[in-house]
């Protein structure tokens, strides 16, 4: 029988055995977080912010890069960060937090939750934190200090009036794919497509249809695919199923596009149906080289991210802030231009594509 | 043994202060590890080792923190829930859509909140008891019906403005230069009793019976059915109870809100040194592993390292303190 | 060799009204009739072991007895008087205490709080009624109690059950048994999975059960340890008793040879 003691001894053992194979974790990923932790800035040094809406997206992981290069170039510090999930506010709320502890003068931020990130950015401008948003507004927009971002409504508009040209007398039965349901981004765009397409009154205001998609009898089906390709694949099937005389479809980002080319072509469809779409990124502007997708409305996230640093740049410096909406830009790429529509070709597109 | 001299009696006081000594180390190496945590941020930046911001440490863990401790309950019974963040959302927008949209009194909306959390929580005890249905299942089943619920009810729409009752515990005090959230206050708070009520109550014990040895509960005449169905309820209770600070946090009812937090709460609860067996493993541990993800979330961000290492580091110490803790079982026996 | 008769009837002691009796069990499961009208009988003071071949209906017997299965027909009796277990808590309620094959003990818990399971000693006064903490001085020293009773060694009641080896687990098993019993201690195989040496303490620990007024019921295979640990062996055979011997008057041989129908006895009749 085992004494007592020597139970209690091995339980000792055990339980130092923890400990030890803890410390040695401790100690081993010391070296490599020093090895990828940037060195701490000097009292005097910018510090700028960026927090996007996820990691793995290509859009922020552009707007990364090109805020490290602006950075660089500037001599400031880039902190980043970034939700779990497309909506993730909890990481996103924490995050402002940190950044502000550890001294940013400015964030910039793609706010996955419109609305609730709003007290988050309000108690960083009260302690003097310059916040802008990238891409996407807050509700209200004016919760933070300014707003760089492509005019969605535009981007939807473009595509819809190509669309229209492109269709000529042909009537519509028109399929949307879009994200998810009370984002401002897939709003804007969706409505600006069916403003552009002449199908929704174009004088209704976009502010009013901030939170709300139009909706007209042409328009045979709408479906959520999160701007997912799998996901949109799937939901381009169901809309065959429901309707087999498809001919125009408006999607929300070029995966998405790509998800429904992929359904049109195993349905035998591709080529009776017209696929707009909306970001301007090189996998996209290729497949739209390649035919699956006609017509695509670029943005610049790059170009949103170096005036977001260099805005912060110059606020550390200077005090001075940017205010109100500035337009990063929207150009509409196309192989197939229509008169009345200006456009670029793919080339010019692949020249200034992201991802 | 039948011949051995009965030696308990001869110094059982220097047997208790020993055993009162050891007992303890089980928890010793998470609480080791996050020290050693604190120790290395607080030399790579000056700003990691103030009041504002280890309270703000604390407030950012609040949530998940209150979560855990539903977690850690159903999981020394040898469950899981994988519902606690969508059952949390739900209750979330309950609370503020009631209050905000339907102009219900603001402790009458907090109060219905908390009950469609227990009303789950009720659910998955009587779905996994009655049918004798694995835990893991019928969460995840209760976790995409709460889920859709949510989504259907709020029309995915984040409710803002709410009263501030809502948003009382997101209120703070101060001590001295510090913020003290109410809320951080109210987290401490439930650990303690909880901790009171598995060490020091026939109840407390029973739960550890029921998930080291269901049958040997049951035949000491534990009423394992009751048992465990209190668990879950009480679990949703909890759950509610983190709604109400995540809307005092946020200020306002998201629908998104928690979607990871169901393994957030169980990383908490395995770093914390609890056996996902069952039946071992203290409420403080718990605690102990929210306080280190959340350490390495606002450390790792003050020193500039990219969000997805964090993940990363929280995934390379789960798996640690998994084999630790079997090497550790397998050595004793 | 004694008239098989004679030497059953002289096992049961005159004028006794018996610990527990069963008169004229039956119970059904499907098509399977495993009791067919069994009796029992326990009287004070004694250890008596139940044997008999697989579906003889040994186990259900046993269950009926203690309280967790509820048979078809027949009555169970407590000191004369008839009762009705619903369930093993009822059986407890009544003073029957069962120690089964698996010693339905919680690994992770320590000694004092499998002892007490279920029975937990609260504090006095408001502390334990109002806020219901427990009382875990009292409980170790009264666990310390019941251990050094059946004089095993173990010397922290603070110690895990599953730090023991299988015997002290035993032990734990039967002083927790033993300290709650009323009336009836059951043993279901209690050296099914130990050692020789270990099994000859858990043997020495049944007989102090024993010697301290509670009369034992012995489920188990082993016949040399029911030969020599036993005072009267009751054979059951297809869902009956068929005889209850003395150890002294029988072999084992015959025992087996009772138990699988090769020597055929006398059924007993009530004195």
């Amino acid at each position: 029988m085992h004494s007592r003691f020597e139970s209690l001894c091995r339980y000792r053992i055990a339980s130092a055995g923890r400990v030890t194979v803890l410390l040695a974790l401790m100690l081993g990923l010391l070296p490599f977080l020093s090895a990828v932790s940037q060195p701490a800035a000097a009292q005097d040094e910018i510090i700028v912010g960026l927090i996007t809406k996820t990691e793995s997206n290509p859009f922020f992981v552009k707007m990364k890069e090109g805020a490290q290069a602006a950075a660089d170039a500037a001599g400031a510090q880039l902190l980043t960060a970034s939700g779990q999930f497309d909506a993730d506010n909890a990481s996103q709320v924490a995050a402002i937090e940190n950044m502000v502890t550890a001294g940013a003068q400015g964030i910039l931020i793609t706010p996955g939750d419109t609305k609730a990130i709003v007290p988050a950015i309000e108690k960083a401008r009260e302690a003097g934190v310059l916040v802008i948003a990238l891409d996407t507004p807050t509700e209200p927009m004016d919760a933070t200090d300014a707003l760089f971002a492509t005019d969605n409504f535009k981007a939807g508009l473009l595509i819809g009036q190509y669309a229209k040209s492109a269709m000529g007398d042909t009537e519509p039965i028109i399929a949307t794919i879009d994200g998810s349901t009370g984002v401002s981004v897939s709003v804007l765009r969706h409505n600006g497509f069916l403003a552009g397409y002449a199908v929704v009154d174009a004088a209704a205001t976009p502010e009013a249809s901030l939170s709300t998609f139009a909706e007209d009898a042409r328009v045979v089906c709408s479906q959520d695919a999160d701007g997912d390709q799998a996901k949109s694949q799937t939901a381009m099937e169901n809309c065959l199923q429901a309707n087999g005389d498809i001919n125009v479809v408006y999607t929300i980002n070029e995966p998405a596009a790509r998800g429904a080319y992929t359904a049109l072509k195993a349905a035998g469809r591709e080529n009776d149906v017209l696929i707009v779409s909306v970001d301007g990124g090189c996998a996209g502007v290729e497949a739209l080289k390649a035919g699956e997708i006609a017509a695509t409305s670029q943005q610049y996230p790059l170009k949103m991210a170096q005036m977001g640093v260099d805005a912060v740049v110059e606020f550390a410096k200077t005090g001075a802030a940017p205010s109100g909406y500035t337009d990063t830009g929207v150009t509409l790429i196309t192989d197939k231009p229509q008169q009345g529509v200006e456009s670029e070709d793919s080339v010019f597109g692949l020249e200034n594509c992201w991802g | 043994m039948g011949d051995a001299v009965s030696m308990g009696r001869s110094s059982p006081r220097t047997g208790r202060n020993l055993r009162a000594v050891i007992a303890p180390l089980t928890s010793l190496g998470p609480l080791i590890a996050l020290i050693l945590a604190c120790a290395y941020f607080a030399t790579q930046t000056d700003r990691f080792l103030t009041g504002p911001n280890l309270s703000l440490v604390i407030q950012q863990s609040m949530v998940v923190g209150v979560l855990a401790i539903g977690q850690t309950l159903i999981i020394l019974t040898a469950g899981i829930d994988l519902s606690c963040g969508a059952v949390m959302a739900l209750s979330g927008i309950v609370m503020a859509r009631l209050a905000v949209v339907s102009g219900v009194n603001s402790y009458l909306a907090i109060l219905l909140g908390i009950l469609v959390a227990v009303a789950f929580g009720l659910l998955n005890g009587a779905l996994i008891t009655k049918f004798d249905l694995p835990p893991f299942i019928v969460t995840l089943g209760t976790l995409n019906i709460a889920f859709a619920i949510t989504h259907i009810y709020s029309q995915n729409q984040t409710v803002t403005n709410v009263p501030a009752v809502l948003t009382f515990f997101g209120n703070t005090f101060r001590v001295g230069l510090t913020s003290i959230t109410y809320g951080t206050v109210l987290m401490f708070l439930l650990y303690v009793i909880t901790g009171f009520i598995l060490q020091q109550t026939a109840a407390g014990r029973h739960v550890y019976a029921v998930g080291n040895n269901p049958e040997a509960a049951r035949l000491s005449g534990i009423n394992t059915t009751q048992l465990l169905i209190a668990v879950y309820a009480l679990a949703g209770l909890l759950y509610g109870v983190a709604a109400w600070l995540s809307v005092g946090r946020t200020g306002a009812g998201d629908p998104n809100a928690g979607q990871t937090d169901n393994l957030a709460s169980i990383t908490a609860v395995v770093l914390g040194g609890t056996s996902l067996f069952g039946g071992r493993g203290r409420i403080m541990g718990t605690l102990v592993g929210v306080l280190i993800v959340g350490v390495f979330r606002n450390g790792l961000q003050l020193i500039g390292v990219e969000s997805v290492f964090q993940v990363l580091i929280t995934g390379i110490l789960v798996i640690l303190a998994v084999v630790v803790d079997q090497f550790a079982r397998r050595r004793q026996q | 060799m004694t008239d098989l008769r004679e030497a059953v009837a002289m096992t049961v002691p005159a004028g006794m009204v018996p610990v527990l009796e069963a008169r004229g069990l039956v119970n059904r499961y499907g098509q399977v009739t495993a009791l067919d009208g069994a009796d029992f009988q326990l009287f004070p003071g004694e250890i008596q072991a139940v044997i008999g071949d697989n579906g003889a209906g040994k186990s259900t017997l046993i269950k009926a007895l203690s309280g967790a299965l509820i048979p078809d027909e027949g009555e169970i009796l407590i000191d004369g008087t008839v009762v009705h277990f619903r369930n093993p808590n009822d059986a407890r309620r009544f003073g029957i205490e069962t120690v089964y094959q698996d010693l339905a003990l919680a690994p992770a818990l320590n000694i004092s709080e499998n002892i007490f399971l279920g029975r937990e000693l609260r504090r006095p006064g408001a502390l334990g009624s109002v806020l219901r903490i427990l009382d875990k001085r009292r409980m170790r020293a009264e666990a310390n109690g019941h251990m050094s009773d059946l004089k095993i060694g173990i010397r922290s009641m603070g110690q895990a059950v599953e730090t023991l080896s299988g015997g002290q687990r035993q032990g734990v098993a039967v002083a927790r048994s033993a300290a709650f019993a009323r009336h009836v201690v059951i043993m279901d195989e209690p050296t099914a999975a130990l050692g020789v040496k270990e099994s000859h303490m858990v043997l020495d620990l049944i007989r102090q059960v024993r010697d301290r007024g509670l009369p034992v019921i012995l489920i188990s295979h082993n016949m040399p340890q029911v030969f020599e640990v036993a005072d009267r062996v009751h054979i059951q055979r297809l869902g009956k008793r068929v005889a209850v011997i003395e150890p002294r008057n029988f072999s084992m041989s015959d025992a087996v040879a009772i138990m699988t129908g090769a020597m055929v006895g006398e059924r007993v009749v009530d004195r």
